[in-house]
Formats: C-alpha cells, structure tokens, sequence
C-alpha cells in the first residue's frame, strides 16, 4: 500500500519545479532591482505609474461590471435550467457549456468581425458584450450545479408553511445557491482583470485591460516590473478567492450533465 | 404554461447570442471574399486552400496547424500517462503529503493563463532554458496534467483495491498488474483527461505566447494573433475556425455519450481560465 504512494513522487517534484518554484519566481523577481540586489521599487513604481494605475482602475471597473452582468443573465438561466420542470433536455446545458471549450481569442475576433460588420464602433459598449459573451458560460455553470443539486423540499416546505414565490427564492433558494454564486464570481471576474489581447480586439486598442500590462513589460524585457505586476495580480486573486471562500475546485468538478 | 414559454424563450435567446458570431464565420467560411462580410457566392475555395496548403499568406499558417497539433499530441500523451499514474499514487496517499500535492496541482487550474505562463517564462529564464518547442510544450504539461488527475481519480474511488493485490498475489509483477489490472479500469478516466488536455492545449494561447521564446515558432493561437494585430484575418482562418469547432463539437458529445452511457456518475469536467 505505502507502495504505491510512491508512484505520485516523479510528479510532486514535477509540480515543485514548473508550479511552485516559477511562483516563488515572481515574488524573487519583484523584489529585484537592475543590479541583482533587493529593491522595492518595482512595487513602488506600480503607485506613481499613471499608465499602469489607470488600466489597473479600468480593469477592475470592467471585471465588476462584466461580472454583474453575466450574474444578472445567468442566474435567471441556470435556474431555468436546474428546473425540471422548465426544461428536461440535457442538450441545451451542454449547449451553454460548450462555448467555453472554443479558443477565447477566436471567439473574441469572431464577435469584433461581427460587430464590424453591423457598423458598430468598438469602445467601452462592444468591450462589455465581448466579455460577457466570453464568460457568461462560466458564470452559469456552477450557479446550476449548486442549484441541480439543491434539496428541493426546502423551497416546498416554505411554501406549505405560506411564503410566497417570492420570500420562497428570497429566502431559501438564493441563501442556498450562494455556494455556486461565489465560485460563478471566482469565475468571472479575476480571468477578466488578467485578460489579455481580447480587450484590444474588442475595442481597437482604445481599452486596454490588467492582462496587457503584464504581457507588454515581459515582452520588452522589464522581467522585474513585470513580475512586480504578477506579484500585485496574484494578491488580488488571492484576496477574492479568500473573500468570497469560493472553491474553484467544486465548479471543476462539475454536475451530471 | 406561460411561465414555461417565457423560460424557454430566455434560454434560446442566450443560445442565439452565443451562437451567432460562431455561425457568423462558418457561413462566411462557404465564401471566397477577402473582407468578412461581403457574400460573393458559394465557394469551397478557402477550404481547398487549407487542405491544399495553398494558403494566401504563404506556409507559415499550415506551419502553424502543424506545430498546433504535434505539441497538443505530445503534451496531452505526456499528460494522460504523467496524470493517471500520479493519481494512482495520491489516492493511496494520506494526511499532509496528500493534501500538499492537492494543493500543488489546483494551482495551475485557479491560476489565470497570463500567471501561469510569467511564471514559467520567469522559470526558464532562471534556468537558462533556451525557449522554444520543449519549453511549450513542458508549458502546456504542466496545466494538462491536473486535468487528467481529476478525470482519473472518480475511477480509482470506483475501483474494487483488492484485485490489485490479487494479481500481484497470483504473481504478476507490478507492471503486469498496472498493464492487466489498473490500466482496463481507469480507462474511461484516462481517455476523457486526454481529450480534455488535447482540446486544452489546442486552444491555448497565453502560455503559449509567453514560452514559446523567439525563435518564430507559431502555433494557431499566436498566427491568429499576429494576424489579427496586422489588421484583417486571412481568409483561410475562417474556415478552419469552423473546422476546429466541429471537431471539438463532436469531442464533446463524444465525451458526453460516453459518460452518459456509463451510467456512473462520472461527471463532465469543465476548463476553468
């Protein structure tokens, strides 16, 4: 038995050398000034770089929105679904998962073709459609799968008692379905703050997004702000990942579809 | 019955909206003209063009298709065998070692794709790795490969231990056992981690574009990329987004069918960015 734990050794040192040492890499970078030494200037540049706070400030602006947005239209659509009686067939689920399997940046440049084909100029507008386009399917997935699974004699037993349809979802079934809400949000708006290259499509460059900043100060080589960038991108994540107590893990996993 | 129609009306507009720029192209792709948008009349044209290798922008895009599929190959087969013998060895682990190596592997899953490939630009760099084929490809490894950990493990939970230990009572080494034993039950398990680590690593672009080095090697993402930086997509993408399309289509159902089938419980995995 002890054995065979072994067999997981080759891929723990795996793990060790290309997800745990490159991490420890971005903070190690971060702190390095030009000559080597330890510096805390990186970070501090972040503060007075106008360029770097303003996209900062839009991306978090453009992740709340986006996130608010796919909220609003997914959760109506994933309880639709969840609903046996509203809707029996798996295909339309799988249909709404489907989306998420194609290439973003494919996608993305399909909507901008579209959009400029209907005579629409690229801005703030087509940005927030594209995005929502993007990520809707993330938002509506475990939002489903918590109400899938949800112990429908509660909402019964509300309405026996007399509550209405109203206090019946007001007050059982979205307290209950906050699990597959949080990881919806988990979901949505940290991949929309790191976005990259899909805002510039949507827009024309007017709009650029966290993501962007990171990519254009590896790509010239300032490894060190750069990182310095990763290092403030990965706090965020884990301050909303602690904030919302979501477990990513449990929307992986997935329901029977 | 009202109540009814006004969900399924809400359910199909969504779909509608989803679905519309990704028909958009693949009608655009049964036309020959340069712009999108413009209809000139049916033409299989840009198709022949791909199969052909005839493409407008010279070679580089079948080069690209090429480098596309040889490195989802190799990282998801380097995945699935990396995956699924991982996962044997953490289900027979216990306590904190198990849950250090849990830990590990849903970072590449939680971490957004521009973190990850910093990272392991960042990791190469450190290393002196020159980048280039290997570097992407030990890349797309290493956010494959929880993915195959996660399809394989609901089967090891479904497995009866003992035959196991059986066959290695009746003599056959470990690796017979692995082969006759392990391998036909975890099956299921390892061909949906490959399927998903090939579509996973097919559809990759950040990481890719971060490890890739600057030796030129392009993959679809980055030529789709590039393409569209220079202003107007060749013409030849748009069928081959339809293609590409199709067949994760039928990957998927596919997939489903299978599970379905199976009728265990066995639960679709979904990629998270």
């Amino acid at each position: 038995m002890s054995k065979r734990s072994n067999w997981a050794v080759p891929y723990l040192i795996f793990l060790v050398i290309f997800v745990a040492l490159p991490l420890i890499l971005i903070v190690v970078y971060a702190f390095q000034g030009q000559d080597g030494g330890f510096t805390f200037k990186n970070v501090t540049n972040f503060f007075t770089d106008g360029d770097a706070l303003n996209t900062f400030a839009v991306s978090i602006e453009v992740a709340i929105e986006n996130t608010l947005i796919c909220l609003l239209l997914g959760y109506p659509a994933a309880y639709i679904l969840a609903n046996k009686d509203l809707n029996k067939s798996a295909v339309t689920v799988i249909l709404f998962i489907l989306p998420m399997w194609i290439n973003a940046l494919m996608r993305t440049l399909a909507t901008a073709e579209l959009f400029n084909v209907l005579g629409f100029s690229l801005g703030k507008g087509t940005l927030l459609f594209g995005l929502v386009y993007d990520y809707l399917p993330f938002m509506i997935y475990p939002i489903y799968n918590v109400l899938l699974k949800m112990d429908t004699s509660y909402a019964e037993a509300a309405a026996d008692l007399g509550a209405t349809p109203v206090q019946v979802f007001g007050k059982v079934t979205l307290p209950l379905s906050m699990p597959g809400i949080s990881s919806g949000i988990l979901m949505v708006f940290m991949p929309t703050v790191s976005t990259f290259a899909i805002s510039e499509f949507l827009t024309n460059n007017k709009i650029k997004l966290f993501g962007t900043i990171i990519q254009e100060n590896i790509n010239s080589s300032m490894w060190n702000y750069g990182a310095a960038l990763s290092l403030i991108m990965l706090l965020i994540i884990g301050l909303t990942t602690l904030l919302l107590g979501g477990d990513k893990e449990n929307a992986v996993e997935g329901g029977t579809v | 019955m009202m109540k009814k129609l006004l969900a399924k009306t809400y359910i199909w507009i969504l779909l509608v909206l989803l679905y519309v720029p990704i028909i958009f192209i693949g009608v655009f792709s049964f036309t020959e003209a340069k712009t999108l948008g413009n209809w000139t009349g049916f033409s299989m044209e840009l198709y022949k063009n791909i199969f052909s290798g005839s493409v407008g922008g010279g070679t580089s895009l079948m080069a690209a298709i090429k480098n596309t599929l040889v490195i989802a190959v190799i990282a998801a087969a380097v995945s699935t065998i990396l995956g699924t013998v991982s996962a044997i060895g953490i289900f027979n682990m216990r306590g904190r070692k198990k849950n250090t190596i849990q830990f590990l592997n849903n970072i590449p899953m939680i971490n957004p794709d521009v973190i990850t490939g910093v990272s392991l630009f960042l990791l190469f760099v450190f290393l002196h790795f020159s980048q280039g084929y290997l570097t992407v490809i030990l890349a797309h490894i290493t956010f494959c490969t929880p993915y195959v950990v996660l399809s394989v493990m609901p089967k090891l939970g479904q497995m009866n231990p003992n035959i196991y230990e059986a066959a290695l009572d009746l003599g056959a080494t470990p690796a017979q056992a692995l082969r006759k034993v392990l391998v036909p039950q975890l099956r299921p398990g390892m061909v949906s981690g490959f399927i998903l680590a090939f579509t996973m690593s097919l559809d990759d672009f950040a990481v890719t574009f971060f490890t890739r080095g600057t030796i030129g090697l392009e993959t679809l993402s980055t030529y789709i990329y590039a393409d569209a930086r220079k202003g107007g997509l060749t013409p030849e993408l748009r069928p081959l987004m339809t293609l590409i399309f199709t067949i994760i289509l039928i990957l998927l159902i596919v997939m489903n069918v299978r599970q379905g089938r199976s009728k265990d419980g066995q639960k679709p995995i979904i990629p998270v960015k």
